[in-house]
């Protein structure tokens, strides 16, 4: 019998979610980290776009939005949503929650080291938090902090004490990543359940053991970086500074270093990440697909051949960000060749996502609308990396509006897309009843035509020469002359933003009232379905699943209803 | 609600469409010889992936509309079509990469241009200065550190020891002559800049610690914006200059104007 949020047996109270080793739990606890992180962001970027284009407007308990808040807002706004929100919920939320359920474990590898993860993770957002209040504020050099500028306290307001936060805050988000990525690789190799072979899994848990590979890799390079720049900070090491600097007329006492270094540190992760926060979002996009069509994934090898070349290739295309950083041009050619080939496996999946739905008997539930729009906003957002990815385009429209609207095309509204779908979909699942339909529906309209009217114009001013990253737009004539679509935009993303309390009221309203969940009610194949809903707290403790079938048997001649479970006798 | 979906595509397709064929704003003209490569191969670029972007859609729409099969026998896949469409866009893709190849090695990698003297840009919190290095053709030593006290007026902290520096010029505007090549040399005394002039089509980061090259001819005169486009602190946004391309003639006399008022 299915109860609101957890199962009866287990020990409720405070005790029950502090420090449980209990992957489900974490999972949660992840899923609602995220969503505070992603609430603080999307407000944060309110907060921008209404001081773009209103700059007098004073803000209810805030005042007026001054210059250095603003470089405050939009560093920790970035940093909030790639590292809390995007790399966070699609991997550490539901794939802490359901990547043994989905291999038939149950548990994690190593369920402590699970937790301590999430917590970690907690800790670094209070870090990241409580950067708003110390002198000189918060960090307010871009998520991407560039040394000098983040090097050297002096170069502005918030390099003090709020960058030694970010810092803190950044590196324990690092540890918290690196734990959970171990946990998720060993599981996945060693316990999966018998006849669970690698081409049986579903495409969520593939995404999630590259992904996993990718964070090792990657989180470990940028922690490498952040320790080597706390150290310029405060132990007198010049990694990234070179000699003969001047601040405000003060002589900067460091020598030797190189700018380009961290450069080169930083997206040597930053590149993979971006792989990290959409992988995820990709599997999930591939498997929802399928349950909605009622048809098996189309090319599913091609589709796990795909996700492995773009975790390959997403570590060798860093230097894309770095064509007019003073870098080698000679890099440049490389760097441009191998971005170039990481859009064929990406335009890969977008053919068989496209040819999974075609001749499905689709079922137009929330999870798939929500679905379609990750691929309509994936091939957006994509077809303007080629673009990029050409150096004598890329310098003509980097650090544009140009970029700016390519990666919140594909990031944020192609992997948010993703993250919604995913919640209404293993909604049940989680907290036992469904979530409201007709509410879910009308989320989908404002969010998907919000998410165009906000970041297509936004290429327009690219195009047109507008730098990003400007916290006042009246210092140069051209670019105050394209006001009028900046208000559009501003207009655009208010509504936009509004119009998630549609899904916030959904989401808290359903878990308390929503309608009884079944155990499988959008009759999906796999392994997660069989437990009832809520899942129980020992999970697959019981017995032991044996697998007999791949993830994606819909709809495919012989058998009796129009799917069949992973683990059904074998016929 | 497969109509309402397909109708909700097909009018962002629609809405993407008009943005682009109808844009409020658009590229400034260009005023340089590589804005004409440039310019062509976004051209290119922007129509190739643009009919990609319609097909996309028009494919997604349809495949909502599409009947479904009966007869339970969904299809799995189809290795000749995964390699048709493999192949298909690695050629379009690699096509567009290897177009772009010719104007970025121009802007590059082609040899040092000698014809004319560099001109020194360097770019501080929150300001651009423009050096020329005067009749001896030899930039002056500088050293911030030592030379650069505030509001002696010598920004670049030129050594005042030094003979070279005498005659070097300092602008606040960056004077060029039409239909020659401008050759710069980037710097940058505190925090990464990045020197963008968008009539021309240039940007290049100015790095703290290196001297990095830049160049460009320009075609046509009057007066074009320079922004920063690297963040850069809370006056990034009103770090701006312009340059000024002019005739050959005004160009001889400017110069000529400015070493007789400069620190002799």
């Amino acid at each position: 019998m299915p109860e609101a949020l957890s199962n009866p047996n287990s020990s409720r109270g405070i005790r029950h979610y502090l420090f449980s080793t209990d992957h489900k739990v974490i999972g949660r606890q992840y899923f609602f980290l995220s969503l505070a992180a992603v609430l603080t962001g999307a407000w944060l970027s309110l907060l921008m776009r209404i001081h773009l284009v209103w700059p007098k407007l004073a803000i209810p308990f805030l005042g007026e939005i001054k210059q250095e808040n603003y470089l405050a807002y939009l560093t920790i706004h970035g940093t909030l949503m790639v590292f809390f929100v995007l790399s966070l919920v699609p991997q550490s939320g539901f794939g802490t929650y359901f990547l043994p359920l989905q291999l038939g474990s149950s548990r994690m590898a190593f369920p402590r080291l699970t937790a301590v993860g999430f917590w970690t993770a907690l800790i670094s957002f209070f870090v990241l938090v409580a950067s708003f209040f110390v002198p000189g504020g918060p960090a307010g050099a871009g998520w991407t902090e560039y040394a000098p500028l983040s090097a050297i306290a002096a170069a502005g307001p918030g390099q003090g004490l709020g960058t030694d936060l970010w810092l803190i805050s950044i590196g324990l988000f690092c540890l918290s990543s690196l734990m959970s990525a171990a946990s998720f690789l060993v599981t996945t190799i060693r316990f999966r359940a018998q006849g669970m072979t690698w081409l049986r899994m579903p495409l969520t848990c593939w995404a999630w053991f590259i992904t996993s590979i990718l964070i090792l890799l990657a989180f470990s390079i940028l922690l490498v970086a952040l320790v080597m720049l706390i150290l310029d900070r405060h132990a007198g090491t010049s990694f990234f500074i070179p000699g003969g600097l001047a601040v405000s007329g003060k002589a900067i006492n460091h020598a030797g270093g190189d700018p380009l270094l961290w450069q080169h540190l930083f997206w040597f992760f930053g590149h993979p990440e971006v792989y990290i926060a959409i992988l995820p979002a990709m599997g999930m996009t591939s498997h929802l697909l399928s349950v909605f069509a009622r048809k098996p994934v189309f090319g599913y090898k091609a589709m796990v051949s795909a996700t492995i070349a773009i975790g390959a290739l997403g570590l060798m295309v860093w230097g894309h960000h770095m064509f007019v950083s003073g870098m080698d041009p000679h890099a440049g050619f490389a760097f441009s060749t191998l971005t170039t080939a990481i859009a064929v496996p990406s335009a890969i999946k977008t053919f068989n996502w496209v040819a999974t739905l075609y001749g499905g008997r689709i079922r137009y539930s929330t999870p798939l609308l929500f679905s379609v729009g990750f691929v309509s906003l994936f091939i957006t957002g994509g077809l303007t990396g080629p673009i990029l990815a050409q150096p004598s385009l890329d310098a003509y429209v980097h650090d544009t509006y140009f970029v700016v609207a390519h990666f919140h095309l594909i990031m944020a509204m192609a992997g948010v897309f993703a993250i919604f779908s995913a919640t209404y979909f293993w909604f049940p699942k989680m907290f036992g009843r469904m979530m409201n339909e007709r509410m879910g529906q009308l989320h989908f309209w404002i969010t998907l035509f919000g998410a165009y009217a906000t970041f297509m114009p936004m290429h327009i001013l690219g195009i047109a020469g507008h730098p990003r990253r400007y916290s006042d737009l009246t210092g140069v004539q051209y670019v105050a002359a394209m006001a009028p679509l900046q208000k559009f935009i501003t207009v655009a993303a208010i509504v936009t933003i509004s119009g998630q309390i549609v899904f916030l009221v959904n989401l808290f309203w359903s878990m308390r009232k929503g309608p009884l969940a079944e155990t499988n009610p959008w009759k999906c194949t796999t392994l997660e379905w069989r437990l009832p809903s809520p899942t129980p707290a020992d999970g697959f403790a019981d017995a032991q699943r044996v697998v007999n079938y791949g993830p994606y048997e819909y709809n495919v001649s012989g058998a009796e209803n129009d799917f069949t479970m992973q683990d059904a006798p074998a016929s | 609600m497969p109509a309402a979906l397909r109708a909700a595509l097909l009018l962002i397709l629609a809405g993407c469409l008009y943005l682009f064929l109808a844009p409020p704003y658009w590229f400034p003209a260009g005023a340089s010889m590589q804005a004409i490569f440039i310019d062509h191969q976004f051209k290119v670029a922007l129509w190739v992936l643009g009919a990609m972007f319609i097909a996309g859609h028009l494919v997604l729409a349809f495949v909502l509309w599409k009947k479904p099969r009966t007869d339970g026998k969904a299809s799995r896949g189809n290795s000749w079509l995964e390699i048709a469409w493999t192949v298909a866009v690695t050629v379009i893709f690699f096509w567009l990469h290897v177009s772009g190849n010719h104007p970025f090695a121009h802007m590059k990698m082609s040899t040092r241009l000698i014809s004319q003297p560099e001109i020194e840009v360097t770019g501080a919190q929150f300001q651009w200065y423009f050096r020329y290095p005067g009749a001896d053709g030899v930039f002056g030593r500088t050293d911030v550190q030592k030379f650069a006290k505030a509001d002696e007026g010598n920004p670049l902290g030129i050594d005042p020891a030094d003979p070279y520096g005498r005659d070097d010029i300092l602008s606040s505007s960056l004077v060029v002559p039409v239909g020659q090549p401008v050759v710069l040399r980037l710097k940058a005394q505190d925090v990464i800049h990045s020197l963008f002039i968008p009539a021309m089509r240039v940007k290049q980061d100015t790095v703290p610690g290196i001297e990095i090259h830049s160049h460009f001819t320009p075609t046509q005169i009057g007066t074009y914006e320079i922004v920063c486009s690297q963040l850069c602190g809370t006056g990034h946004y009103k770090m701006r200059a312009v340059v000024r391309v002019v005739s050959e003639e005004e160009f001889q006399q400017w110069l000529t104007a400015q070493k007789k008022s400069s620190r002799e």
